[in-house]
């Protein structure tokens, strides 16, 4: 078993329950940096630990700390992006149902270093259940003193409110989601300034993934130099990695940084291999907007190298032959996955979700779904695959916030690694009609036997 | 009711109903505001609609996104321009329980689309209507977190995971037999402390 140290006690039953979360040692962290460290401490170690945004960026979260604007008067704010909306990701939902105090500690903490008096939880919508959860632990921590004026006899005082979104994946983006906190549509806002000057209400704010802050307890507990000790190189400690697509067992699990993705997807203490005994086609590794890799460049770089779950080894030939970490959601397709079928079905997704701000964005993944979905329905051209490629081109780099990327990546990758299979889709309309999901014999020299 | 006289559109319905909160209700949209900075009470909009669909009706109506607007002291084309954004706001009336399928990429490559067909074909209604007795709305969502479970739908917000053609039948007509609960305690309302 690979080291736990996020979701150690996840598994103790009652461990929702501040009285069970006590008794197995929590709030230790809080009582630690509370108590024994001054917030410049508490945030030295964060810094040390090498810890990296667990949202998708990969940011490093003690610099991002440091920019903070601390010589306003302004009040600062912590918060936490529980908008998990990603395809392919789960991870933000499974800590908070399973374990919601480790974040309501990683709050504290986090509240403390930054000095925020306020720290709000933007939870999605759809995750109500959640919210009645979050409620109930922050209830809890209130009553225990953990919350509240002048925390633990100290004179840190901190109210934690969670705060629900209504549906819409841009809100995800922190300036998206700070507009959406401050009641209004979710359109990501210019950058500069930073949230770090003007954030919530214009005030300096950190934007933080669920994930990240929970990290901060065990940053605390063993100390900065112990959790950059976990991990290979600047992919420090622990990341949930959530599992999902053609494997046996979809779900949730906490590897540290560098497994690799060869063991992660066929082990039984993971994935546990391709369902139904199929083979491995392709790979998205990092949500559903990371570029997707096929079976080989998944398994090992293009240097012939092991592939491992880490921040570098993802990237590993940039998006020629790499990838990225994104968000830990990985979606494992098989060998009847179609890839024009799934790069529609994804396009969809962000046309969807565009704001309609920046007209790359919103025409370009309006664009790019017509016509996919043509050759995906044995209506489409050859000149459509360029055309796709032209159109993913002009859309990446040219938008506010990152979506446009993001509905960029998928296409252009599906069609740099499964050319031919777009390529048959549009010599044969006739064959691919009545083909849902099919192995189409053109392409399978991609696909990895085992 | 006549439709979209207020507004050029024709998604929105007015119904010249007065509509209202309980004293219970505008308590808690009280405690709500209070959550954010004095001033700042655009900010419980959002919760305060999910309240508003909740108690008004299933939707939000003209009528209640004024009502909304009023209680926060905003312009009502604030509201109306927020309740457009969000895809959990229904802005007509739906039916009592609303099926939303996830129809994203890891959903459907997991049986998704078998088990959003055969919804169709039991309830012969197609994404975006109501079944003819008012029990059932039908719509696609986008990913809804659940990919590790898929095939997922919500129904009236509450997951419903590991889908199959056979267990859907099921579901739906267990949702039929439903006598009328107290659905209170799972309120947005009562989230909240």
């Amino acid at each position: 078993m690979g080291k736990l140290v996020l979701l150690e006690k996840a598994g103790i039953p009652g461990i929702r329950f501040i009285d069970v979360y006590l008794a197995s040692g929590g709030y230790k962290a809080v009582r630690k940096g509370l108590l024994e460290m001054t917030p410049v401490q508490v945030q030295q170690e964060v810094t040390r630990s090498g810890l990296r945004g667990r949202g998708g960026a990969g940011f490093p979260t003690g610099l991002k700390w440091s920019f903070l604007d601390r010589k306003t008067n302004r009040p600062r704010y912590l918060v936490c992006n529980a908008d998990e909306s990603e395809p392919g990701t789960f991870k933000d939902r499974y800590l908070m149902e399973k374990i919601p105090h480790l974040l309501i500690e990683g709050l504290i903490l986090s509240s403390y270093a930054l000095g925020a008096r306020t720290c709000y939880i933007y939870i999605r919508g759809e995750f109500k259940y959640l919210v009645g959860i979050l409620e109930n632990a922050i209830r809890e921590a209130k009553h225990k003193g953990y919350l509240g004026e002048k925390i633990l006899g100290t004179d840190f005082s901190l109210d934690i409110y969670v705060h629900p979104g209504a549906g819409a994946y841009i809100c995800g983006e922190e300036t998206a989601l700070l507009e959406s906190l401050e009641g209004k549509r979710g359109n990501p806002r210019n950058k500069p300034p930073f949230p770090a000057y003007k954030g919530l209400y214009d005030c300096p704010t950190v934007v933080n993934n669920v994930e990240t802050l929970a990290a901060v307890v065990p940053v605390i507990i063993m100390g900065g130099e112990a959790y950059a000790r976990i991990g290979i190189g600047k992919s420090t400690g622990t990341k949930l990695m959530s599992a999902c697509g053609n494997i046996n067992k979809p779900g949730v699990y906490e590897i540290e940084m560098g497994l690799p993705v060869e063991e992660f997807i066929y082990s039984e203490e993971y994935c546990g291999g391709i369902k139904n005994g199929r083979m491995l086609k392709a790979v998205i590794p990092g949500g559903s907007s990371v570029p997707i890799l096929p079976a080989d460049l998944a398994l090992n770089t293009a240097k012939a190298e092991p592939r491992l779950l880490s921040y570098e080894s993802l990237a590993e030939g940039d998006f020629q032959s790499g990838s990225m970490l994104g968000s830990g959601g990985f979606i494992v397709y098989d060998e009847d996955a179609c890839m024009v079928r799934n790069t529609w079905n994804l396009t969809r997704f962000y046309r969807h979700e565009s704001c309609g701000q920046c007209s790359p964005c919103r025409e370009g993944t309006a664009w790019m779904e017509k016509v996919l979905y043509r050759i995906e329905h044995g209506q489409g051209r050859m000149s459509d695959i360029d055309l796709l490629v032209r159109i993913a081109n002009n859309i990446e780099g040219k938008t506010i916030c990152p979506l446009g990327d993001a509905a960029a990546w998928p296409v252009a990758s599906a069609i740099r690694h499964f050319r031919r299979e777009f390529e048959y889709h549009a010599e044969h309309p006739e064959a691919i009609k009545n083909i849902r999901h099919g192995a189409i014999g053109a392409i399978q020299d991609r696909i990895r036997v085992r | 009711m006549d439709k979209g006289n207020i507004i050029n559109h024709h998604l929105y319905v007015k119904e010249n109903k007065p509509v209202s909160f309980s004293e219970d209700m505008l308590a808690k949209v009280r405690s709500l505001i209070g959550r954010y900075p004095a001033g700042k009470q655009k900010s419980a909009l959002l919760p305060v609609l999910h309240i508003a669909q909740e108690e008004l009706g299933g939707y939000l109506s003209v009528d209640s996104m004024d009502y909304v607007a009023s209680l926060l002291g905003l312009n009502p084309i604030e509201v109306y321009e927020v309740a457009t954004f969000y895809s959990m706001f229904y802005l007509e009336k739906v039916g009592k329980y609303v099926l939303e399928v996830c129809h994203t990429g890891p959903c459907a490559i997991c049986g998704g689309e078998e088990v959003l067909q055969h919804i169709k074909d039991y309830l012969q209604i197609e994404t975006g209507e109501t079944t003819p007795d008012g029990l059932f709305t039908l719509k696609e969502v986008e990913c809804l977190g659940a990919c590790g479970n898929g095939p997922a739908m919500q129904v009236n917000t509450e997951f419903y995971e590991h889908l199959t053609s056979k267990q859907v039948e099921k579901i739906l007509e267990d949702l039929r037999q439903k006598q009328e609960e107290d659905r209170s305690s799972k309120g947005w309302a009562n989230l909240f402390s």
